[in-house]
């Protein structure tokens, strides 16, 4: 039943036509979608009108292309510059807690340890409200103590920034741990005995090695807030990610310059993704 | 006396390899076979084809005098103790045995009277209740036995089992599983490239090299009498002169040697005349400074290099009068030979029947890096 | 050690520990202490202040609420021993089946998809199966349908989207564990007579039980808190009980009953998995990545 056992003709091949049916399973949406962004039509579907570009180029009247359509290009802006923020921030929270949990003792280490893993199971609508909620709080509290009013509590840009980081750190964390483990610390010790001080001996030989670590997880940070939604939709102010605009135009009804941004981001995602992989990172987004 | 296994040209070929070419042997019941060669040389292949976990190419499988070469290997009636013995780490001792009993749908009584009887005969009496991280690499070896064993099977396979095992265990294993192999009387075939335990435990020994066997026969058989370069070599430890065998008018052969001494050899029917030729003598068959009287010995003077002292076991490495070459010669710890020295000059010497000669050949006998 | 050193070691941990503490405490532990209080007070507005269980007593009153949660509770699970059902063959195929110049491509296939946005992957589903979309309009012009059929906004499309979306977080943890099954249990338990199906049940579910629960949490906590999919796949009568919130939070306003419900997610959710960890005798302990 395994490859080193012979195994019966009608055994491997039920076997590999049901793979091969979950990869097309898998893979079916979005290969009709990355399609029908280069169908002539005004519908993302069939029939097939045509071949063109103009979801992608096009500038009207009729076809808006993603490259002239401004409401989707500023909320990949905005995407892109919260991305960028939460890449940052959780990949420096990440890395500090790698070496708070692997190379620190103290006690409730236990305690801390289980809280930062609470955010990868708890609902990203629950981390979403609280930290709506708790920042409202905040705010309000401040405005009556001090008489200021302090933007960044309210829904907008830095509320979606924290809460994505809230959880997104966590997996940053688990990435790196997951190669600080691995670390010889008797690397440390003998640069340590070269002469070396801690700074240095972090920067050059710890930091060094955990290096495809970080970059893995600042890859994974970005993605994961690119396309985070359910804790972004409480916390989005008037500047809307690109989910939540994708979210509004799927809902509502929309071109196929859903499709060619999908596209797009498919394609992005993947080679991202590819190289990530096969750098051996074989965390889960 | 029934024949347990039988093997019958059996072929395997992996595309254009040939891991195991054309292989013909018996097993008689109640005995202990063993098949020794180095890595590579098919003696897995071999063995998991009895198993029944790889199809031959050609040939046939018989046991008890049942053909049973397409049959599936849960369907035949060989067990196999793995290399890594794959005790089942999700449960006990006691399920690991009853493992087999249960799958054949054996009443939960039978089942427990079978496994605790095996535990005693294996000398285990009270461990059903462990678990498999509890146990000792010599217990855990007991128990993979048992396992199989549980299921009376006609032939037990084993692979390599010992290799795991630090030296001093290992060598109160292979008596062990001498003991143990009388008696409950079952068939073991046993295949290792550690020719110290095919000899030590086995009535019959198969050295295989390169997919075919070499010599089947004793262990005895094997030391004394090899019947190839490669046994002479793989056996046991030799030494090996480079020789040019003459055969003079009436027909009488010396061996002539690298440093120029003749050496006489009694004539077999294998030996003829030529340049490339190997001489075999073991260690125990040089005698150390012999008696003038000695009659018809080869004798020669060489330089001791070092003392291997090693008890009972010991050896002195010397090096020939005008040749580079390296020999072994046993060293008898009975005080007579306390004198000898590094750089000394001895005298060692053996009688010409203790010799064998083959054709020069060159086996790769161990991986080097 | 030298006095300097310990200096310079104290200075090390807590350049660690200030951030990650700080992070853990005001991102995650002060908000949810914010929403248990706000869960137990009035809305503030018209003197409606002070402690008040009024908004879990709303939510055990209407029947609307607590049989939404139900519901969406009862196909997590289901959703989660489907995910299993799938994941153990296809784990299975690609560590021990497969030819293993395959398996490294085969992984990052299966991959690959997951790092696609969540809405991208459910506007695929949508454009494929509904009513004027790529499937009917492929099965009306051959003629196997008469005529187009609305495949989405049903309970078994929800499904199979919630399905989707989270297999991967099982297939991972499932590879994992049995990536560790040496094949020579298996092996062992063939030679010693048992069949496939033994096999399963004896050596290689036991064995992989550990990823599969820990996978299994994953998946019924994310499809449990899962937002989009059953939105836009299941429409106005998904039911789903995320929708209940955001309704409160964004629509009503009313943050203090969506403070509630939230809180009440997640401890009925966190119940239900200690029942079934207690159910199938695993520790926490040891299924905790």
């Amino acid at each position: 039943m395994i490859r080193s056992l012979q195994n019966p003709k009608p055994y491997t091949n039920a076997f590999k036509a049901f793979i091969i049916a979950y990869f097309v399973f898998l893979f079916a949406p979005l290969v009709v979608t990355m399609v029908l962004a280069f169908n002539d039509s005004m519908f993302p579907s069939l029939p097939w009108k045509g071949f063109t570009l103009d979801w992608f180029f096009g500038n009207g009247p009729e076809k808006y292309g993603i490259f002239n359509d401004a409401t989707n290009l500023r909320s990949i802006g905005v995407s892109f510059r919260v991305a960028v923020a939460v890449m940052v921030l959780s990949t420096i929270l990440g890395t500090c807690a790698a070496f708070l949990f692997e190379h620190e003792n103290f006690r409730f280490k236990n305690a801390l340890y289980f809280l930062m893993i609470a955010p990868l199971v708890i609902p990203g609508v629950i981390l979403g409200i609280s930290i709506l909620m708790f920042a409202n709080t905040i705010g309000l509290a401040i405005e009556n103590l001090f008489g200021v009013y302090v933007k960044f509590l309210g829904p907008g840009f830095w509320l979606v920034v924290l809460g994505q980081s809230s959880f997104i750190s966590t997996i940053v964390a688990l990435v790196v741990i997951a190669r600080l483990r691995k670390f010889d610390r008797t690397l440390e010790e003998a640069a340590y005995n070269l002469g070396a001080n801690r700074f240095q001996v972090l920067w050059f030989i710890t930091l060094r090695y955990l290096r495809p670590a970080i970059i893995g997880g600042a890859a994974m940070a970005f993605l994961m807030s690119f396309e985070n939604f359910n804790t972004t939709i409480f916390l989005t102010g008037s500047q809307a990610t690109l989910p939540i605009n994708l979210y509004l135009q799927v809902r509502d009804g929309s071109t196929p310059v859903i499709n060619a941004i999908s596209f797009l981001l498919i394609v992005g995602t993947s080679i991202i993704a590819v190289f990530n992989l096969s750098k051996g990172n074989k965390a889960v987004p | 006396m029934q024949t347990a296994l039988s093997v019958k040209n059996l072929t395997k070929k992996f595309n254009a390899f040939t891991a195991v070419d054309n292989i013909s042997f018996d097993v008689e019941e109640g005995k202990f076979f063993s098949i020794l060669g180095p890595s590579g040389c098919g003696k897995t292949t071999l063995l998991r084809m009895i198993a029944g976990f790889y199809t031959q190419t050609d040939g046939r499988i018989e046991f008890r005098g049942q053909d049973m070469t397409n049959f599936a290997p849960n369907k035949r009636p060989v067990n196999l103790v793995f290399q890594s013995l794959a005790l089942f780490p999700m449960m006990n001792v006691f399920e690991n045995i009853a493992f087999g009993l249960r799958r054949r749908g054996e009443k939960s009584v039978d089942i427990t009277r079978k496994v605790n009887d095996l535990l005693e005969r294996v000398g285990l009496p009270d461990s059903g209740k462990k678990q498999v991280n509890q146990l000792s690499g010599g217990q855990k070896q007991r128990i993979a036995i048992a396992r199989c064993l549980v299921l009376e099977p006609t032939v037990l396979l084993l692979d390599e089992p010992l290799g795991a095992l630090d030296a001093k265990l290992r060598e109160h294993m292979k008596v062990e599983l001498k003991k143990l192999q009388l008696q409950v009387g079952t068939t073991f075939v046993y295949i290792t490239h550690d020719q110290s335990e095919a000899m030590v435990m086995s009535d019959q020994v198969a050295v295989m090299n390169a997919g075919h066997f070499e010599q089947v026969g004793t262990p005895q058989e094997l030391y004394h009498h090899p019947s190839s370069s490669f046994v002479a070599q793989f056996v046991g430890s030799n030494n090996k002169f480079h020789v040019a065998l003459r055969k003079d008018d009436h027909g009488i052969f010396t061996a002539r040697y690298a440093n120029g001494k003749d050496f006489s050899v009694l004539p077999t029917p294998e030996i003829s005349e030529g340049e490339a030729w190997d001489l075999f003598v073991r260690p125990e068959a040089m005698v150390i400074n012999p008696a003038e009287t000695a009659a018809g010995y080869n004798v020669m003077h060489v330089e001791v290099k070092a003392i291997l002292f090693d008890g009972g076991n010991s050896r002195l490495l010397v090096c020939p009068e005008g040749s580079t070459d390296e020999l072994v010669v046993a060293l008898p710890q009975t005080k007579q030979f306390d004198h000898i020295k590094a750089n000394d000059s001895i005298r060692i010497g053996w009688d010409p029947s203790k010799s064998v000669c083959y054709k020069r050949a060159d086996w790769k006998l161990y991986d080097e890096e | 050690m030298t006095k300097s050193n310990r200096k310079t070691v104290n200075a090390g941990f807590v350049l660690f520990f200030l951030p990650v503490f700080l992070w853990l405490f005001l991102l995650v532990v002060l908000p949810h202490l914010e929403l248990l209080r706000l869960s137990f007070s009035g809305s503030g507005r018209a003197g409606d202040t002070g402690f008040t269980l009024k908004n879990y007593a709303a939510f055990f009153k209407e029947p609307i609420y607590w049989l939404t949660f139900v519901r969406t509770a009862m196909y997590s699970i289901l959703v989660t021993f489907l995910v299993i059902a799938i994941a153990l063959p296809v784990a299975f195929y690609i560590t021990k089946l497969a030819r293993v110049k395959t398996v490294g491509f085969l992984m990052v296939m299966l991959m690959v998809p997951f790092w696609v946005s969540e809405l991208i992957r459910v506007y695929g589903w949508i454009i494929l199966l509904r009513e004027s979309g790529v499937l009917n309009k492929l099965f009306v012009s051959l003629g196997l349908f008469k005529e187009p059929i609305e495949l989405l906004y049903n309970d078994a499309t929800m499904i199979m989207g919630l399905v989707y979306t989270s297999m991967l977080f099982m297939i991972v943890p499932v590879i994992g564990v049995m990536e560790d099954l040496d094949d020579s249990l298996i092996e062992a338990a063939y030679d010693l007579g048992a069949g496939r199906l033994a096999i399963w049940r004896t050596i290689i579910i036991p064995h992989c039980m550990p990823g599969i629960v820990s996978g299994g949490i994953i998946v019924f906590m994310l499809v449990l808190g899962s937002y989009l999919t059953p939105n836009l796949m299941g429409g106005k009568n998904s039911l789903w009980f995320t929708e209940q919130i955001y309704n409160q939070i964004i629509l009503y306003f009313n943050w203090n009953q969506g403070a509630a419900f939230g809180f009440l997610l997640l401890v009925l959710s966190s119940l239900i998995i200690w029942v079934l960890l207690k159910l199938t005798r695993q520790s926490l302990k040891e299924v905790v990545k």
